[in-house]
């Protein structure tokens, strides 16, 4: 594998990245959410993979393996199993903002993204000049953003998580001997986050007989149990 | 000279001859998935056939646009092919005419033209479907701008036969994540403009819904036979930009001679064969979407190829 090629298809990698943090802010399917964010740790995975070939170093194999086995396979288990069942097939009918005007935004954000990611390119040396900063910046805003106009709670989660795995693309990209150990902390981290939202979503649930926490400011009965859990958030 | 104006004609017959069989093979494959029989192959030339052979009748209220569309809907894709790599890598005879824009221009120019015969008649289901064709084709046509725009910005070119070569020279290229997000976005544009689900159902029959068919409802006999063979070249022709242009140009003639001319027929066709079952895994596995959801999904191939567009524009 030439280097070349492995340039190429690191940038495909997080090319893709960045689409599947927009599909996180606009699919309306919950279900939809969480497979795209599988999707999306994977290909952190993929990236940190090339890039660790591409630059000859393990601990980047190491932050790839330990993506592809928390990310994809514990934490959508984790989920299953704390979330309220009825989540999965729920579907956003009525986000903050329409998915048009939504992804207009996303598009300024990444933009942005790229300007403020440009600076930094320009004050390292050449060889951590690559896509994965300004795109890894771009993910981050993306999870915020995603956070702002979602109303579900999983998609409120996922878009927290995904807030990680951009803020991690470009983490892998500065930084060649990352320390295994920081990986392993996050990630535990969001497993912790993931399992005190599943528990707080099922509270809420059982509560008001609903997970859509972005209309719980209306109700008069039970604010303090959605409150706690947006605090949470 | 000479042989680069009868290959250009070769292309021009290979459009016109094919283009059918194509339509044919999506409806059977489609009704295979189904676990239905589904017609013959060949159904759109015996439905070609039959319609030359029919009176065609035209209302007395309508103009001069009437009469005149179904030719323009024939002609234009017919003038896109002599303009496109469609069996050649080297440029044909009429290549001069046009860059890919121009051929953008002449395939909408068609797409106009329907759109005023459909009103020209002034039924009530073809002006509906007429405004519906035009909403799909404001949202599809900044992303078509786009995606060329993109694509002359890489290859430093407009011309379909320079930009081809970029993709693979190196080899490496082809993953360039510009081209991989362009791709999407073309297949999103072929659904949308080709009329296929999930912008549009090719197959419905009930009007309210319709948005492509309807325009041509008031055809009958001969102008009914050119409306419905333009609209099938039309879709070959996207699709031979698609593969040929766009995703690469494997299969294609390189050699000056026509015995490699006539080679490169059936690699193309193998080509266009495996993204036909790509096409009908997406219309068998979606559903029509609402009329108001085609923004969003519209939108979507708008923002992958924005993305294309920055990732281009920044990085290299």
């Amino acid at each position: 594998m030439t280097d070349q090629l492995l340039d190429n298809l690191n940038a495909l990698v997080t090319g893709l990245f960045l689409l599947t943090a927009f599909g996180i802010v606009a699919m309306r399917q919950t279900r939809g959410v969480l497979n795209l964010f599988i999707f999306q740790s994977i290909l952190l995975a993929l990236s940190a993979l090339f890039l660790g070939l591409r630059y000859q170093s393990e601990h980047l194999y190491g932050v790839a393996l330990v993506n592809v086995i928390i990310k994809p396979l514990i934490l959508p288990w984790l989920l299953k199993k704390t979330a309220p069942e009825e989540v999965y097939t729920r579907r956003e009918v009525n986000q903050a903002l329409n998915i048009p005007t939504a992804l207009l935004i996303a598009l300024a954000l990444v933009i942005l993204a790229y300007f403020l990611g440009q600076p930094l390119l320009n004050a390292v040396a050449p060889e951590f000049r690559g896509p994965n900063v300004p795109i890894g910046i771009a993910g981050l805003l993306l999870g915020a953003f995603t956070i702002t106009v979602r109303r579900e709670a999983v998609p409120l989660l996922i878009g927290i998580l995904a807030m990680e795995n951009g803020a991690f693309l470009s983490g892998i990209a500065i930084s060649r001997k990352l320390p295994l150990l920081v990986e392993l902390a996050i990630a535990t981290d969001g497993l912790i986050v993931v399992f005190i939202m599943g528990v707080l979503t099922r509270a809420v649930h059982r509560h008001v007989g609903t997970t859509a926490v972005g209309e719980l400011a209306n109700l008069k009965e039970n604010v303090s149990v959605p409150a706690g859990s947006e605090e949470a958030g | 000279m000479a042989n680069k104006i009868v290959f250009n004609l070769i292309q021009v017959l290979v459009v016109l001859a094919f283009s059918p069989l194509v339509s044919g093979v999506t409806t059977r494959l489609k009704e295979m998935v189904q676990s239905k029989h589904g017609p013959s192959i060949f159904q759109p030339y015996r439905d070609l056939w039959k319609l030359f052979h029919k009176d065609e009748i035209v209302s007395e209220e309508s103009s001069w646009i009437f009469r005149f569309t179904p030719y323009m809907i024939f002609i234009t894709p017919i003038y896109v092919t002599l303009l496109i790599p469609v069996l050649t890598r080297y440029p044909l005879f009429f290549a001069f005419m046009g860059d890919m824009i121009g051929g953008g221009f002449a395939l909408a120019l068609g797409g106009f033209f329907a759109t005023l015969a459909a009103i020209d008649t002034a039924s009530p289901y073809g002006p509906m479907g007429a405004s519906r064709t035009r909403m799909v084709g404001f949202l599809a046509e900044p992303v078509f701008m786009i995606v060329f725009f993109t694509v002359s910005f890489v290859a430093g070119s407009t011309i379909p036969y320079i930009v081809q070569e970029k993709w693979v020279t190196p080899a490496t290229n082809f993953f360039m994540p510009t081209h991989v997000l362009l791709l999407l976005a073309f297949l999103i544009l072929i659904l949308a403009e080709g009329g296929r689900i999930p912008v549009d159902n090719p197959a419905g029959h009930f009007e309210l819904a319709m948005i492509d068919e309807s325009k041509s409802l008031e055809y009958s006999g001969r102008g009914l036979a050119l409306v419905k063979w333009g609209g099938t070249m039309k879709l070959f022709v996207l699709m031979c930009i698609f593969l040929n242009v766009l995703v690469a140009p494997w299969g294609l003639a390189g050699g000056q001679t026509i015995s490699a001319v006539l080679l490169a027929i059936p690699a193309v066709l193998l080509k266009i064969f495996a993204l036909l079952l790509v096409l009908v895994v997406i219309e068998s596995s979606l559903a029509k979407l609402r009329l108001f959801r085609i923004s969003e999904f519209l939108g979507a191939a708008f923002v992958i190829c924005v993305v294309a567009m920055i990732a281009q524009v920044f990085l290299l």
